[in-house]
C-alpha cells in the first residue's frame, strides 16, 4: 500500500546571528494509511519540530531547508499559506500538548467545532452542530447535548484534552499529528486518553504521528517507532522490536535507563553527559562523544540507516565494511 | 529502645481560604470556603532511609512537603524533627541547617544573576559555617566535585548548564549546610529519562555516604520504587495507603493504588486493552463524604459513603497500612503484583 505520509530527507535550519542551526537533519520515514507512527527523543531532539514541519507550523525564522514531505503522493512542504490551512484541519489534523493553547477561551466548545466543521466539510448549522455533539459524545463527553455550550474554562484538563481531540477529529483527516496529548495530564486521565485515541484511529482508519517523551505511551499506542537524537533519527522500527531489542547503542542506553516499575534495581543505567548543543554537533555520529561503542569511522562519517536485523539503525556497527560490528549483526551476516 | 525517628508527623493538616472577596460573599450570600490541601496525615522517617509520599497533581503531597519544612504552618496536627517541636527546631540555627530542600524546577530555582559558586555557598555563608574566603572557596569545590562538576564550574552562571547540571547544583547547595535531612519535590519531573537516571543513582549514592534520609515527593511510581524504603499513596489530602516499597509493588491493596499502578502505560503491554479507572479525582474544596475514593472507586458501598475509613493494618499483609473499608472486611481481590506480568522485566514509564 501506498505511504499517507512520506518525509524525505527533511532538513530544517534557524538561521540566528551566530550562524545558522541545522534543527533537523536529513529526517526520513513513512506513515502508513492506518499506521501510529511514535516519534520518541528528549528534549531537543526535534520530534516537535519534525511534527510543525509536517502541518506547516515551524516558528519563524525556522524554515525547511531542504527535503520534501508528501501527502498522498502530493507535495506539501513548499505550498503556499493559504492553501496550507486549507489541509491542515481537513487532511491533518493537530493535538498539542497543552488543551488549554488550543481552544479560544471566548468561545463555547460547539461553536468552535462547528465553525471546523463547517469551514472543512461545508454543511449547513444544524447539521454541523449535530455532528458537534455527535463528536463530544465520541470523546466520551457526559451529558454532550448539554455540555456543547460550555465553555473551555468549565471543562477538568482530562475534559479539555477531549474537546481537542474532538477538534482535530471533527473535519475526518486522513493524518493526526499529536504533540505530546497526554503529558499534561494524570496518568489515570493519561490512560484515558490513550484509550480514546487508539480506539479512535483503529475505528476510523486514521493514521497517527505520535510525539511524546514518554516510552510507555509509545509501546501501548504506536505500530512503529522513530528515536531521535539531535535532529536525526537514530532508530526505527516495530515497537516491539525497538523496545524489547534495541539495535542503536543510545537507544539501548535510553531504554536502559528508564527506571523499571516491577523491580528494584541497585544502580539504574545512565548514559553519561548530555545530548550536544544544535550548536555544537560533533562531525560523525551524532551520538559518538557519549557512545560506549564508538570507533575510527563513528568520529568521521555520519552514519546513515541500515538494516540492523528488525529495526533500521543510524550506526556504523551495522555496516559490514566498518572494522568493528554488533555482535548480532555478525550472527545475521 | 529504638532511635527516634528523624521526622514524625501527626495528623497533619493544612485548609487554605479560598473564599471570594468580603463584599461579593457578602453579596451572593454565601460563606467562606476551604481548600483541604492535607486532612490528617501521619508517619514516620527513620533515620537513612527514604520515605516516598505519590499520588497525582492536587493530592498533597507538595503541601506535606512544604509543611515538614517549615515553608507552612499547620492548620492542625505536629511535626516533630528529631522528637521536638518543628517550630522550636526551627528557631534555633544550627536546627535549620540540618534539613534542605531539592525543587523541581532547576530553573526556576537557581538566581539566574549569581555565579554558581555564590549560590552553593549562600548556605555556608547564612550559617557561618566557615571562616574566610579561601576555606568557603575549597568547601564549594568539594561540594561541587560530589555531585559530579568540577570546582572551575563555580565561575560560570546557571544559564550555562543543562537541566541535569543545574539539579546537581541545586543537590550541591542543598548539602552545603551538612543536612541531615533532605525534602525532595519532584527532583527529577523537569529532566529527561537519561539524565532523570544520573540524579536518582547520585541521590542514591550520596544517602549511602553521608546517611541523608529523604522525603521524597513524586508522581512516577517507577522513580520512587528505584529510591524508597516506604512509599505513602496520597489521594486527595489523605494517605490512602502507606507500605513498605516491596510490598506496595508485590501486593498493591488499596483500590486507588491499584488503579494507580494498572493506568501506567507499559513497555511489556504492548497493545493490550486496558480498563482504565473512570473519572476524575474529585474538587478538595468539597471532597466526597467518607471515602474520599468512593465515586471512583469498585468496591465502594454504603458504609465507604459515610464513613471515613483509618489507616489500618490490611488483611493478609499486615505490613501496609491501609485506608479502606473494603480491604479491612475481606471485600477486595487478593491482591496481585504490579504490572501483573513480568515476562520481560521492563516495565516502565516517563523518558
Amino acid at each position: 500500500m501506498a505511504p499517507l505520509l512520506e518525509v524525505r530527507d527533511l532538513r530544517v535550519e534557524f538561521p540566528t546571528r551566530r550562524g545558522t542551526l541545522t534543527a533537523l537533519d536529513g529526517v526520513s520515514f513513512d506513515i502508513a494509511p492506518g499506521e501510529v507512527l511514535g516519534m520518541v527523543g528528549e528534549s531537543g531532539a526535534g520530534k516537535s519540530m519534525t511534527g510543525a514541519a509536517i502541518i506547516g507550523l515551524l516558528e519563524p525564522p525556522g524554515r525547511i531547508a531542504g527535503g520534501e514531505i508528501r501527502l498522498n503522493g502530493k507535495r506539501i512542504d513548499n505550498l503556499p499559506y493559504e492553501q496550507m490551512r486549507r489541509i491542515r484541519g481537513r487532511e491533518i489534523g493537530a493535538i498539542f500538548q497543552d488543551p488549554l493553547t488550543t481552544l479560544n477561551p471566548l468561545y463555547t466548545v460547539g461553536r468552535q467545532l462547528v465553525e471546523t466543521i463547517q469551514s472543512n466539510l461545508g454543511l449547513d448549522a444544524a447539521e454541523a452542530r449535530r455532528r458537534a455533539v455527535h463528536w463530544l459524545e465520541q470523546v466520551g463527553i457526559p451529558a454532550a447535548a448539554q455540555r456543547v455550550d460550555s465553555y473551555p474554562h468549565e471543562f477538568s484538563g482530562g475534559m479539555r484534552q477531549r474537546v481537542v481531540i474532538a477538534l482535530a477529529l471533527c473535519a475526518e483527516p486522513k493524518l493526526i499529528v499529536a504533540d505530546e496529548p497526554t503529558t499534561a495530564l494524570d496518568v489515570s486521565i493519561q490512560a484515558q486518553v490513550i484509550t480514546l485515541l487508539k480506539g479512535l484511529a483503529r475505528d476510523k482508519g486514521t493514521s497517527m504521528m505520535l510525539v511524546t517523551h514518554d516510552m510507555g505511551v509509545i509501546a501501548e499506542t504506536a505500530d512503529r517507532v522513530a528515536v531521535m537524537y539531535a535532529g536525526r533519527i537514530a532508530e526505527i522500527g516495530p515497537v516491539r522490536e525497538v523496545v524489547k531489542h534495541p539495535k542503536h547503542p543510545y537507544t539501548r542506553g535510553l531504554m536502559a535507563s528508564i527506571p523499571p516499575l516491577d523491580r528494584r534495581v541497585e544502580k539504574l543505567a545512565q548514559i553519561d553527559g548530555s545530548m550536544p548543543r544544535l550548536s555544537a554537533i560533533p562531525p560523525g555520529c551524532a551520538f559518538n562523544p557519549r557512545c560506549p561503542e564508538v570507533f575510527g569511522r563513528c568520529r568521521v562519517e555520519r552514519p546513515v540507516l541500515l538494516e540492523a536485523g528488525g529495526t533500521r539503525a543510524a550506526c556504523w556497527l551495522y555496516d559490514p565494511a566498518s572494522e568493528k560490528r554488533a555482535p548480532e549483526a555478525m550472527r545475521h551476516g | 529502645m529504638a532511635e527516634t525517628p528523624v521526622l514524625e508527623v501527626e495528623d497533619l493538616a493544612k485548609t487554605f481560604d479560598v473564599s471570594r472577596p468580603w463584599l461579593q460573599r457578602v453579596l451572593a450570600g454565601e460563606g467562606r470556603r476551604t481548600l483541604r490541601a492535607v486532612d490528617g496525615v501521619s508517619f514516620d522517617i527513620p533515620k537513612g532511609t527514604t520515605l516516598s509520599l505519590v499520588g497525582e497533581s492536587g493530592c498533597g503531597k507538595s503541601t506535606v512537603a512544604r509543611l515538614v519544612v517549615g515553608l507552612y504552618r499547620p492548620s492542625r496536627g505536629r511535626v516533630l524533627f528529631e522528637g521536638v517541636e518543628l517550630e522550636r527546631a526551627r528557631a534555633v540555627a544550627e536546627q535549620r541547617r540540618r534539613m534542605q530542600m531539592i525543587f523541581q524546577d532547576p530553573y526556576a530555582s537557581l538566581n539566574p544573576r549569581w555565579r554558581v559558586k555564590d549560590i552553593v555557598a549562600e548556605p555556608i555563608r547564612a550559617f557561618g559555617l566557615v571562616k574566610g574566603a579561601a576555606e568557603q572557596q575549597e568547601m564549594v569545590g568539594r561540594l561541587l566535585t560530589q555531585v559530579g562538576l568540577s570546582p572551575a564550574d563555580g565561575e560560570k552562571f546557571p544559564h550555562e548548564f543543562s537541566g541535569g547540571q543545574r539539579q546537581r547544583i541545586s543537590i550541591a547547595r542543598a548539602l552545603s549546610s551538612n543536612p541531615d535531612f533532605l525534602v525532595c519535590d519532584e527532583p527529577t519531573s523537569a529532566l529527561d529519562v537519561s539524565v532523570q537516571a544520573q540524579i536518582l543513582n547520585l541521590m542514591k549514592d550520596l544517602q549511602q555516604r553521608l546517611g541523608l534520609t529523604y522525603l521524597f515527593i513524586s508522581h512516577n511510581l517507577s522513580v520512587v520504587r528505584q529510591v524508597s524504603d516506604r512509599i505513602g499513596v496520597m489521594y486527595l489530602g489523605r494517605l490512602v495507603e502507606l507500605s513498605p516499597a516491596e510490598t506496595l509493588f508485590t501486593a498493591p491493596r488499596h483500590p486507588y493504588t491499584r488503579a494507580l499502578m494498572e493506568a501506567i502505560p507499559d513497555l511489556d503491554m504492548t497493545g493490550r486493552q486496558r480498563i482504565p479507572v473512570g473519572g476524575e479525582v474529585p474538587s478538595p474544596i468539597d471532597p466526597p463524604s467518607g471515602c474520599p475514593f468512593h465515586p471512583r472507586c469498585p468496591l465502594a458501598n454504603d458504609r465507604c459513603k459515610a464513613e471515613r475509613p483509618a489507616l489500618l493494618p490490611a488483611r493478609g499483609t499486615p505490613e501496609s497500612l491501609t485506608a479502606c473499608h473494603a480491604v479491612e472486611e475481606g471485600r477486595d481481590p487478593p491482591p496481585r503484583p504490579a504490572g501483573m506480568d513480568q515476562r520481560m522485566g521492563t516495565t516502565a514509564t516517563a523518558l
